[in-house]
């Protein structure tokens, strides 16, 4: 059954990278402990490496540390930095702060989700975009502010999220 | 989660302390909880995540108290009791924080209650009421309810997270107590939830269908599918494996309609199995035997199809079917001698059965050819062991387990064959920090907890052995006090092994000398060690000597006769144990006394009122030679399927078509029963009374919960009703008169009685009525005098691989299922669970024989072959496939030979010489030479082959139009197989 949480190893965006996968893991996993704790830092440099955590990853790191894997899926899943799919090539964030939401921010993250066909925290199935929030970005006086790849678009309209996103991915 | 001691591994502390709860004084165990203290002096404080076998978790907050002294409100699951403490358990504080936090509990909680399956047993419901909510309350606090998604993946039970209050009882189950690990808390905040791997349907996920959690769970979010509400609960034995779990049967309308885990239960403490807990079905299955069936006359002896019953058989009154089985066998034992009758006994039956059975065909017929399935499993152990120690059953208890510091596992898939002693190894390594090494040529579950592993080739389990004893006397890690002290024999063992070195092992066994090295200092260092093993040690042709080194590597390190230490073979069936001491053997009575000697003869020529027999009689692996040589006549099996048990089954059909007179008792038509002359229906383990002795030597009583289908009876009833009509009425009226006989006869059961056995059971040798039983034996000496060392060399198995047969086969049995499957396979959730049997092998093997995954392959060997899917798998290693013996449809012991044991006469199921080819590329290859050519292997096969250039080049492209033009029309697998077989050819 296809799990929209979990990539299946097909679904890597570059061919080959899965062939790869086992020895990128294995040249990690060389430079660290045994030891439970050091669960997180290995999790942190794995995704750095794949821009995700694969399936068979968070197995191999399981077995690496002795942990059941259901135990490394709950940690992946309970911090909002891992993620458990690929990410597009463009990464969206619409920020959620005060200042933004007074100023239609909402409007603007609806507006995103509906041109992508995605909600935050998912990637579009060409692998093209991928939507986050953030709680505040700091640019509060360009409310709302929406970033596209570290590049900062303030006083966004849904015009401009249309024009920015292009046709969108699909 | 995973450093700490759970509670249920950790010692009972003595030492008490003393507090007030509630202005009452409370004496409490030193090292409880304030919860734990309050609630062993009857002071209620709701919990939701509290549970007296797991770690104190704090995650509810519903037992907060307050404590003079301490700020705040405290969890008391977690907070220590100390001298002197001032606790409230019910200040208008407390009461206010906990109708919050419950209020916060149940905002979401559906509220079917009405319809919920465990609404009676509800936790959450009982605090509620406890509590008084108000409905306002929760109403203000509801959002939107989210309805999640039930799983209902797994064919036994049900996971609502709607009903989830994310205590973390099952979680931390599955992790402290299983030891699996399938499910965690995931995701988080208003997400948060209990999750597999992947959040995938539980199915998919490495749950063993233990139900541990399900047992724990306080709502109604894990719960069985099929359970109903019992009228009444009935404790009695699994009748599975040899652990011999304690359980309370649920029983409405003479059917099991729930089952649970003895929370008391001295072997098991509430767990089972996936067997143990979903496995039980078949007793109401419409498949049982209801009445005798006599054979019509002028059918053939052959396997019926469903349906074809009133072809073969027509059903009978007892009387008519017990007075022809008399008839019968008078007229074999007139005919031909009390020895031209065999009698198969049961390990699946009680004690007083087995008693019973023992009698009739000593006193009876007037033959000692008795024996059982023991034969097939421990023959090896109980001889061997005899030779070593004077007695053959495991020296220790599972109780020492939480002792030992080191386990030794060979020869025995624990996790699988006896979960709940495998879960004891794991919970001991991972938390208790003791150590494991792992011997066995497949990998296995506790693969992954083992210090050590070695994978040493099959059969060449004496060498290993020897090997790690070279270590050990080597570096000085003998026992020397203990070898002078209660030993004999030792100068010739260390003679022996001397020319073991890790160099010349390595050679025969494939184990590395760096590991065989590293094994023999864990074990030669360790303060207490024991060995497990199972039918990778006895079924061999040097099975005596296999369980003969075991003996030895325990003596030569003092591994004997204190707590945590000592020999512990892991009998297979429930009542192996049993049936081995009630003397279901051909050559000892009840309790291993010998047939040979006068005096015990005369014993139970005196009990009995008849003449006994000195000849011992022939074992369970010789009745089909017997019989196909003309001396055995005629049978009576009980409660055995020796047509899928027994090796070589052709041998065996062979001579069950050839015997004259065959009966069958059992509780379904199993593959033998089929074959018999006269087949009467027998009582299930939950329709009789009776007692199993399990694996540590304890004796159980079983209980009757249900009555028997149609006009089933217990098989004593069932023996004692033919052996009157033969002529010598046993007047048995109950199974607890029968035990009052055994122990009269039998001085290791000397105290056994019904009436001693309400809780715990006993555990022999138990001499007399106010002997305790023995949890371990052989503190003082050994029941032979001293421990002897038996100096043995290694032999290799039987039959090695060859060109035509290069692969070995290895047979045994998976979690899910059980022996022939007679009971397991009539089981709804073990046969959806596992519908049908694969053969495992190594993806080198796999890639060589061009064979993918689930491929329907045809195995062979010398005596037969069989189509079975193909499982590839990195379990079993290179050259070895494995394939569990449960499926008649691809029966393993079709191929099995055997080559026996020459003094336990066990025969070498562990190791047989097979080949492996597609099915597809079988069919095609018995008319085509070029196919079968191929499909031979290796490269080059078609060099001698005198080719056109242009068959070269079609061949060499895989050009499959052109080649179907001289082959003909090929499958669609065959030709992918073919594709990829020419493209290693070298051209």
């Amino acid at each position: 059954m296809a799990n929209p949480l979990v990539a299946e190893d097909t679904q890597a965006p570059v061919l080959g990278r899965e062939a790869t996968i086992e020895e990128r893991l294995n040249g990690i996993l060389s430079s660290y402990q045994r030891n439970e704790d050091q669960l997180i830092p290995i999790l942190q440099q794995v995704q750095l490496a794949f821009g995700y955590l694969p399936e068979t990853a968070m197995r191999k790191i399981a077995k690496f540390l002795n942990l059941p894997e259901s135990t490394v899926f709950g940690v992946v899943t309970f911090y909002a930095q891992f993620r458990l799919v690929p990410s597009g090539r463009n990464m969206i964030t619409v920020c959620r702060g005060t200042a933004c939401h007074v100023r239609g921010g909402a409007r603007i993250l609806r507006e995103v989700e509906k041109h992508l066909g995605v909600k935050p925290g998912e990637t579009t199935s060409d692998f093209e975009y991928s939507l986050e929030t953030v709680a505040c970005f700091g640019a509060c006086a360009l409310a709302p502010v929406m970033v596209v790849n570290d590049k900062v678009q303030g006083r966004m309209s849904t015009a401009k999220v249309r024009e920015t996103l292009g046709n969108g991915s699909s | 989660m995973v450093t700490v001691t759970p509670s249920r591994v950790e010692e009972k502390k003595t030492d008490t302390i003393s507090l007030t709860i509630n202005g009452r004084q409370v004496v409490a165990t030193k090292g409880a909880t304030v919860l734990e203290a309050a609630l062993s002096a009857g002071i209620y404080i709701p919990t939701l995540c509290y549970d007296p076998d797991l770690k104190p978790y704090g995650a509810c907050r519903l037992c907060v108290v307050e404590i003079e002294g301490m700020r705040g409100l405290v969890s008391s699951c977690t907070t220590p009791a100390t001298e002197g403490m001032v606790v409230h358990t019910e200040t208008a504080r407390v009461t206010k924080s906990r109708r919050i936090t419950m209020e916060l509990i149940i905002a979401n909680h559906h509220g079917d209650c009405l319809t919920c399956a465990v609404n009676q047993q509800c936790e959450l419901l009982k605090i509620a009421r406890y509590l008084g909510m108000e409905q306002e309350h929760i109403e203000r606090l509801r959002k939107g309810t989210q309805v999640l998604p039930i799983d209902r993946s797994h064919p036994a039970f049900e996971r609502d997270p709607n009903k989830c209050i994310l205590c973390g009882i099952c979680v931390r189950a599955c992790h402290e107590i299983a030891v699996v690990g399938a499910i965690d808390l995931a995701f988080r905040g208003y997400s948060a939830k209990v999750s597999t791997f992947g959040d995938k349907p539980i199915i998919e996920s490495i749950c063993k269908s233990c139900g541990e959690c399900i047992s724990r769970c306080p709502t109604g979010a894990l719960v069985p599918k099929w359970e109903k509400a019992p009228v009444k609960e009935v404790k009695t034995i699994c009748p599975y494996c040899g652990v011999g779990c304690s359980l309370y049967l649920g029983v409405r309308d003479n059917e099991i309609v729930s089952v649970r885990g003895d929370p008391e239960g001295a072997t098991n403490k509430g767990s089972l199995c996936v067997k143990g807990r979903w496995g039980y079905d078949f007793v109401s299955h419409p498949e049982r035997l209801t009445t005798p069936l006599i054979r019509i006359p002028g059918t053939s002896r052959k396997l019926g199809q469903d349906g074809q019953l009133h072809e073969i058989f027509r059903e009978a009154t007892w009387d008519e079917a017990l007075e022809l089985a008399a008839k019968r066998l008078l007229e074999l034992k007139e005919n031909y001698g009390p020895d031209g009758i065999a009698i198969l006994s049961s390990a699946k039956c009680t004690n007083e059965e087995n008693y019973v059975m023992q009698k009739f065909a000593r006193a009876v017929i007037g033959t000692n050819n008795i024996d059982h399935c023991a034969r097939l499993c421990h023959a090896s152990t109980v001889v061997g062991g005899i030779a070593a120690f004077g007695q053959g059953a495991m020296s220790n208890s599972y109780r020492d387990f939480e002792k030992t510091d080191l386990f030794f596992v060979t020869g025995s898939n624990t996790t699988e064959c006896h979960p709940i002693i495998g879960s004891i190894i794991k919970r001991r390594v991972k938390f208790g920090g003791a150590k494991l090494i792992l011997a066995d040529p497949r990998s296995t579950e506790l693969d992954e907890y083992a210090t050590v592993q070695l994978h040493h080739k099959p059969g060449t389990d004496v060498a290993l052995i020897n090997g790690l004893m070279h270590v050990i006397i080597r570096d000085g890690l003998e026992n020397t006090g203990f070898i002078e002290e209660r030993t004999e024999g030792f100068e010739d063992l260390r003679q022996l092994v001397e020319k073991y070195s890790p160099e010349a092992v390595e050679t025969i066994t494939g184990v590395p000398q760096s590991d065989l090295e590293a094994a023999a200092h864990l074990f030669g260092e360790a303060k207490s060690a024991c060995v497990l093993y199972g039918m990778g040690i006895t079924q061999h042709i040097t099975g005596t000597d296999n369980v003969k080194s075991v003996a030895n590597l325990l003596l030569l390190t003092g591994n004997m006769g204190r707590e945590g230490t000592g020999f512990s073979p892991l009998r297979g069936q429930n009542n192996v144990q049993g049936a081995c001491d009630m003397g279901a053997l051909p050559n000892v009575y009840p309790g291993y006394q010998k047939v040979v000697e006068p005096a015990v003869r005369m014993k139970f020529e005196t009990a009995w009122g008849c003449e006994l027999s000195d000849r011992p009689g022939v074992v369970v692996t010789e009745v089909a030679d017997g019989i196909n040589k003309g001396n055995i006549k005629g049978l009576y099996v009980m409660g055995e399927n020796p047509m899928l048990s027994e090796p070589y089954l052709e041998h065996t059909a062979q001579a069950l078509n050839k015997v004259e007179f065959l009966v069958v008792q059992d509780i379904f038509l199993s593959e033998t029963a089929w074959l018999a002359d006269v087949v009467l229906p027998a009582a299930a383990f939950a329709e009789k009374e009776g007692t199993f002795t399990n694996t540590e030597r304890r004796i159980q009583r079983i209980r009757q919960a249900l009555m028997p289908p149609g006009e089933a009876r217990a098989d004593w009833e069932i023996i004692s009703a033919l052996a009157e009509r033969m002529g010598h009425p046993f007047g048995y009226e109950s199974a607890a008169q029968i035990m009052e006989e055994i122990a009269s006869l039998t001085p290791i059961y000397g105290g056994i009685r019904f009436d001693r056995l309400d809780q715990d059971g006993l555990q022999w040798p138990c001499p007399d009525s106010s002997h305790p039983g023995t949890p371990y034996l052989y503190q003082d000496g050994f029941a032979r005098g001293r421990g002897k060392f038996h100096a043995m060399d290694h032999i290799p198995p039987a039959e090695s691989v060859s060109k035509s047969y290069p692969l070995i086969l290895t047979t045994g049995r998976i979690l899910e299922h059980w022996h022939t499957g007679t009971m397991s396979r009539r089981s709804g959730v073990l046969s959806k669970l596992r519908p049908e049997g694969a053969i495992e092998m190594h993806p080198s093997d796999a890639t060589k024989l061009g064979l993918i995954e689930s491929d329907l392959i045809v195995v062979a060997s010398k005596r037969g072959q069989i189509e079975v899917p193909v499982h590839i798998t990195e379990k079993s290693p290179p050259g070895v496939v494995f394939m569990p013996f449960h499926w008649h449809e691809a029966a393993a012991n079709i191929l099995t030979s055997d080559a026996l044991d020459p003094v336990a006469k066990i025969p070498e199921f562990k190791v047989s010489a097979v080949n492996a080819v597609l099915a597809v590329l079988d069919r095609a290859a018995q008319d085509n030479a070029f196919l079968a050519r191929l499909a031979e292997n290796p490269a080059e096969a078609l060099k001698d082959y005198n080719l056109t250039k242009e068959e070269k080049s079609a061949l060499a492209s895989g050009d499959i139009r052109k080649i179907e033009s001289w082959l003909g029309k090929l499958d669609e697998r065959l030709r992918t197989w073919l594709i990829l077989r020419l493209s290693q050819e070298k051209w």
